[in-house]
């Protein structure tokens, strides 16, 4: 009888993900586990975490267990402004954690799409974090914002350059009576601060959403940059899936321009999906071309099972000296060429969970 | 999945305030009245699980999801930066964060300043903004006896009505930041049970302006 491979949870998630990644054309893309320590540290506010795992190599070059994969894939794929370079990959990043402080293995999962990206590039990209998201679970919904569109708010306020970033702090902590505080203490008027909070606000399925940020968007930002966002978003809440607008999303400036984007799952209490569009990246490096991308992480997947693989095996097989090993192992496959998983012990151990115990010793079950 | 909206209230007076507040906006759960030492209570019929924590815990607990929305100090938040919504300033419990010292103190800025408080990160952060170079000793108590034995310059702590500061001889040199209690939401919970939280904020804004 055919056995179905035993997978965890996790593998059988970089499986469905890998699959779906490939069924759109995207190549995986395999990279070392070591890099220049040089691209973090001119980069530093691209990780998500502080700290980075180095060491000296053999000739003598600072070197770095990876904290980050985008990065990477920017460094060390060739440019073209013609095409577009569709990249998928699962690797280890080495990470701080911010609980523990310490660094932690992390298995990430996702793609990058780089080169000449047009409007259709970027709906497939968001139709494909929604869809990784639902490979995980059907209770998940995709957020999505526009940092250019939420900068030209900022801009239309006049909240100034320096005063930016911490303007975008409040908003991504929906943190508006801090907003509104330093919208006052900066002389901003009440009547434009009041129109950016009702437009931050006003999260929700594009299909409740979209007519009153248009309305209170007319004549304050360029409807062309607007539409297109409104045109994907709907497009792809349109195509059935979860998707929420909500302008609270914010990413680092220096990095990110244009959609952003991040999954959730209902029962983890973080986002286990983060994305966007980086062309500010790709300058700071050097390129010309703009990208997309996104990340899947799996260690947030981990709460998701808690409850699942209840049992280390199903049977339990006792055995004596008595009896020889052929005969106890033939006693064994012909439950494992059932589809049952044994454990052939003198002893049970403890805190081991079973569904049945076979004792050889007596012929008892 | 879970339907119930998972509140997690500060043990003490604030939280009974803030409970209070709940019930008014359409949550009660008349079993939290009881004189017992439970500490978790549920009204199914309007869907509400409340449960008493810590109050410095309340952060951790919304962080994490054991709690879909909770009721914490905005010090506690500066603290520890949790990845949370804030969605409302409550008005309520309110003091400030302050520097205070010794009456009299003299900042000598050609040395290092010795900061003794609980809110490490705050007196941080608090510090980096101005460019002054800080020790910190890090206490978890009666941080104000650290400036009269020596221990510190200074001390950054919470100030309520000035008292004990006055009773052992400090004073407040430099406010921080105010502090007040705040309504805080779990990010991935405000995605799924977005209709409860925004009915419950909406009204807490409406008490909050009565």
């Amino acid at each position: 009888m055919k056995q179905d491979i035993p997978l965890t949870a996790n593998e059988k998630y970089i499986f469905s993900l890998r699959s779906l990644y490939e069924s759109y054309g995207y190549t995986l893309y395999k990279m070392s586990k070591f890099e220049e320590y040089d691209l973090y540290s001119k980069n530093k506010d691209f990780l998500v975490s502080d700290g980075v795992i180095t060491f000296t190599d053999t000739s003598g070059k600072l070197l770095a267990l990876k904290p980050d994969v985008t990065l990477s894939i920017i460094k060390n794929t060739a440019g073209s402004h013609s095409s577009v370079q569709k990249l998928h990959y699962n690797e280890n990043v080495y990470r701080v954690s911010k609980n523990t402080h310490e660094f932690r293995e992390l298995m990430q999962v996702g793609l990058e799409c780089i080169g000449d990206i047009d409007d259709m590039c970027l709906y497939e990209v968001l139709e494909l974090s929604s869809k990784s998201l639902k490979c995980i679970s059907e209770h998940c919904v995709l957020d999505v914002s526009d940092i250019g569109i939420l900068l030209k708010l900022l801009d239309y306020t006049g909240i100034p350059e320096d005063e930016k970033k911490d303007a975008l702090r409040c908003i991504g902590e929906k943190n508006m009576h801090e907003l509104a505080s330093k919208c006052r203490a900066l002389g901003i008027e009440d009547a434009k601060t009041d129109k950016l909070i009702g437009i931050i606000k006003l999260h929700g399925s594009p299909r409740i959403t979209v007519e009153k940020i248009r309305r209170e968007t007319a004549g304050i930002i360029d409807t062309s940059q607007t539409e297109e966002f409104f045109e994907i978003v709907s497009a792809l809440e349109n195509s059935g899936n979860n998707v929420n607008i909500d302008f609270s999303l914010v990413e680092d400036i220096n990095y990110y321009n244009g959609l952003i984007f991040k999954g959730f799952i209902e029962g983890i209490p973080n986002s286990v999906l983060s994305g966007g569009q980086y062309d500010t990246l790709m300058k700071k490096m050097k390129r010309t071309e703009r990208a997309v991308g996104f990340a899947v992480y799996l260690d947030m997947l981990e709460q998701l099972n808690k409850n699942e693989e209840k049992f280390d095996a199903d049977t339990i097989m006792v055995y004596n000296d008595k009896l020889a090993f052929t005969e106890i192992e033939a006693a064994a496959d012909k439950l494992r060429q059932d589809g049952k998983s044994v454990f052939v012990t003198k002893e049970i151990p403890q805190g081991i969970r079973y569904r049945t115990v076979i004792d050889l010793r007596n012929g008892e079950v | 999945m879970d339907t119930m909206l998972n509140v997690a209230l500060p043990k003490g007076r604030l939280g009974e305030k803030v409970y209070a507040m709940f019930e008014n906006a359409g949550f009660p759960c008349p079993s939290i009245k009881e004189v017992n030492r439970k500490l978790i209570f549920e009204n199914e019929e309007c869907g509400v699980r409340y449960f008493w924590v810590k109050p410095s815990d309340v952060a951790i607990y919304v962080e994490r999801g054991a709690a879909d929305i909770g009721v914490a100090g905005k010090d506690i938040l500066l603290e520890y930066e949790p990845d949370i919504y804030e969605l409302l300033d409550l008005d309520t419990g309110k003091c400030r964060m302050a520097v205070a010292a010794k009456k009299g103190f003299h900042d000598d800025i050609s040395r290092v300043l010795r900061v003794a408080t609980k809110f490490s990160n705050i007196a941080r952060n608090f510090y980096l903004s101005k460019g002054r170079d800080i020790d910190i000793i890090h206490l978890n108590g009666s941080i104000e006896i650290a400036p009269i034995l020596g221990l510190s310059d200074v001390i950054v702590d919470i100030v309520e009505t000035g008292t004990t500061l006055k009773e052992n001889n400090l004073e407040v040199i430099e406010t921080i930041v105010p502090i007040s209690a705040r309504f805080i939401s779990n990010k991935s919970s405000y995605k799924f049970k977005s209709e409860a939280i925004d009915r419950l904020v909406e009204s807490l804004e409406k008490q909050l302006g009565e």
